[in-house]
């Protein structure tokens, strides 16, 4: 099973570094596709163009989708649900439909109010997909939150925004973190939403790659796979890590409380 | 605290202009002709691709069989063991998912293709000498076989799907394996079942919600992927996800039936929602992983 999953990863890997321009005959060690693929302008500019709307597209949705989580714990069930099931929306439907949609969206908006598909586009798109799984990493959190830690913030002379700062946040930070690292994840790896609403002039890092598919003839895609699965295998290291080390604390801490 | 539901507003006013704005354009759309008027029109022009759809529905659906045939035994298996043995097979099933889609797919070209790692193997060890030798004796047309046609083909297709959507099956499986209480099967096994009978009376029948999901979460993209079908199929065969392609970005540029079929698919995704909401359970786990 783990041979069946990993198979094409290791052969992208192993052919990154073949000496000629075939994808399955080997020829040679070399390193050199690695130094061509950071010389190719427009594969640089796509990771740019990734890495800027990523970014940008997580933070924001961290913030909105946060903000938004509050808003809705404080709801009536009944202005709840419905919102929280629009809010699924997105996460439910298939990409490509929400790709479309939204293109549909910034056609028919772009012929009224005068403008092009583009990065502002994209970045719209990314955030929009984005936010569902930031509320959905974040509301867990705040339904375990403690109201009367907020009240007893407040006796003391917090403001409100004071007892937000120093009592909810904290409480509440191991979801907005889990729920940012989700939607930067999203936004990197995504193909089919970019695809629809980029327009022709902005190219994220999965549409080169698609482009380059396409046209099959570089191992520089085989180097842009290598690169890219060492980070995301030093991404997941960092957040397991993380993770361990915070249920390491857990367990000291009852440890110690039932001594 | 009575002010704080305002503070979802900005985000309710996002969710009206970028989620159910776009969602009723594509109902206009599908609704309209170019000339503005409504119409059934699209829908109907839809019938000429019933093969594709027929298509689509049929590889998405041996995609999800496959699956749950893989993935409910190694969710089963999976969940028996301690939990950091868990937790370590968790990451390693979802690494890959890490990597881009693309990639894997693109990857699988290479292996699979005529002069692919796959066909040079076999090669190199003489399987097709073997089958010229043997099977030539049986009929011509085995006579002279030099690879196997793996790639541009449909079994392809539904590889590629399996492969990138299974660990969305076993995650929500072993999320309910997991989860289901202990004493259960004990009270079982006390009750003199057998080790077939506890799995056919209580842990199947409990896992059923995880495997909904997971049938939701393999089937809905399969259905509506066009890079799996264009890199490993050829281009050939079309399946749901190419014809919306075409029609908003490629040759045959016609929005009211991209939106058209864009709609069908919603409200296939609908049903599947409103399904795993009455009876299934476990995504949200397999969601955020």
């Amino acid at each position: 099973m783990l041979l069946f999953l990993y198979a094409p990863i290791f052969v992208l890997i192993v052919f990154s570094f073949n000496d000629s321009s075939s994808r399955t005959v080997w020829s040679g060690f070399t390193f050199k596709w690695y130094p061509e693929l950071l010389t190719d302008a427009s594969i640089m500019s796509a990771v740019y163009t990734t890495l800027l709307v990523s970014l940008l597209a997580s933070a924001i949705a961290t913030v909105v989708g946060t903000i938004a989580a509050i808003g809705f714990s404080s709801m009536r069930r009944q202005w709840r649900s419905p919102l929280l099931a629009v809010n699924n929306i997105p996460v439910m439907n298939a990409d490509i439909v929400t790709g479309v949609s939204l293109c549909l969206l910034f056609v028919f908006a772009g012929q009224i109010l005068g403008f092009r598909q583009g990065f502002v586009t994209l970045l719209i798109a990314h955030i929009t997909f984005n936010i569902p799984y930031v509320i959905l990493s974040v509301m867990p959190k705040i339904r375990q939150l403690d109201k009367n830690l907020v009240d007893a913030a407040q006796d003391l002379g917090c403001t409100w925004f004071g007892a937000f700062r120093r009592v909810v946040v904290p409480q509440i930070m191991p979801g907005i973190v889990n729920g940012a690292i989700i939607a930067f994840t999203l936004s990197i790896d995504d193909f089919i939403i970019s695809y629809f609403t980029a327009g022709s002039k902005v190219f994220t890092l999965s549409m080169r790659i698609y482009a380059m598919t396409k046209k099959r003839v570089s191992p520089k895609i085989n180097a842009i796979s290598t690169l890219l699965f060492v980070s995301v295998l030093v991404l997941l290291v960092i957040v397991n890590v993380r993770q361990m080390r915070q249920e390491e604390k857990a367990r000291r801490l009852a440890r110690s409380i039932n001594l | 605290m009575r002010n704080n539901r305002l503070l979802a507003a900005p985000y309710v006013l996002w969710m009206a202009l970028f989620v159910i704005a776009p969602i009723i354009l594509v109902v206009v759309y599908a609704f309209t002709s170019s000339s503005g008027g409504f119409t059934f029109a699209n829908f109907s022009h839809m019938g000429q691709y019933a093969g594709v759809f027929g298509r689509s529905f049929l590889l998405a659906a041996i995609a999800t069989v496959v699956c749950i045939l893989l993935g409910y035994p190694l969710a089963h298996i999976l969940s028996r063991e301690n939990a950091r043995l868990q937790r370590m097979s968790m990451m390693l099933i979802m690494l890959p998912m890490w990597m881009n889609f693309l990639l894997r797919t693109y990857s699988w070209m290479s292996i699979l293709e005529n002069t692919g790692l796959l066909n040079r193997f076999f090669a190199a060890i003489g399987l097709f000498k073997l089958i010229n030798a043997v099977g030539g004796a049986l009929s011509p047309e085995w006579a002279d076989i030099a690879y196997f046609r793996m790639i541009n083909t449909q079994g392809a297709v539904v590889l590629g799907m399996v492969y990138n959507f299974l660990p969305f099956m076993v995650l929500p499986i072993h999320s309910v394996i997991s989860k289901i209480d202990r004493s259960l099967i004990e009270a079982a096994q006390d009750l003199g079942a057998k080790p077939s009978g506890v799995f056919r009376r209580v842990t199947l029948p409990l896992s059923l919600p995880g495997v909904l999901s997971g049938i939701t979460m393999v089937f809905v993209p399969s259905v509506s992927t066009f890079v799996i079908s264009q890199l490993l199929g050829g281009g050939n065969d079309l399946l749901l996800g190419d014809l919306i392609e075409m029609q908003f970005l490629g040759s045959a540029y016609n929005p009211h039936l991209g939106s058209a079929i864009a709609l069908v698919m919603m409200i296939i995704v609908l049903i599947c929602m409103l399904v795993m909401n009455r009876f299934g359970e476990g995504e949200e786990q397999a969601v955020l992983m």
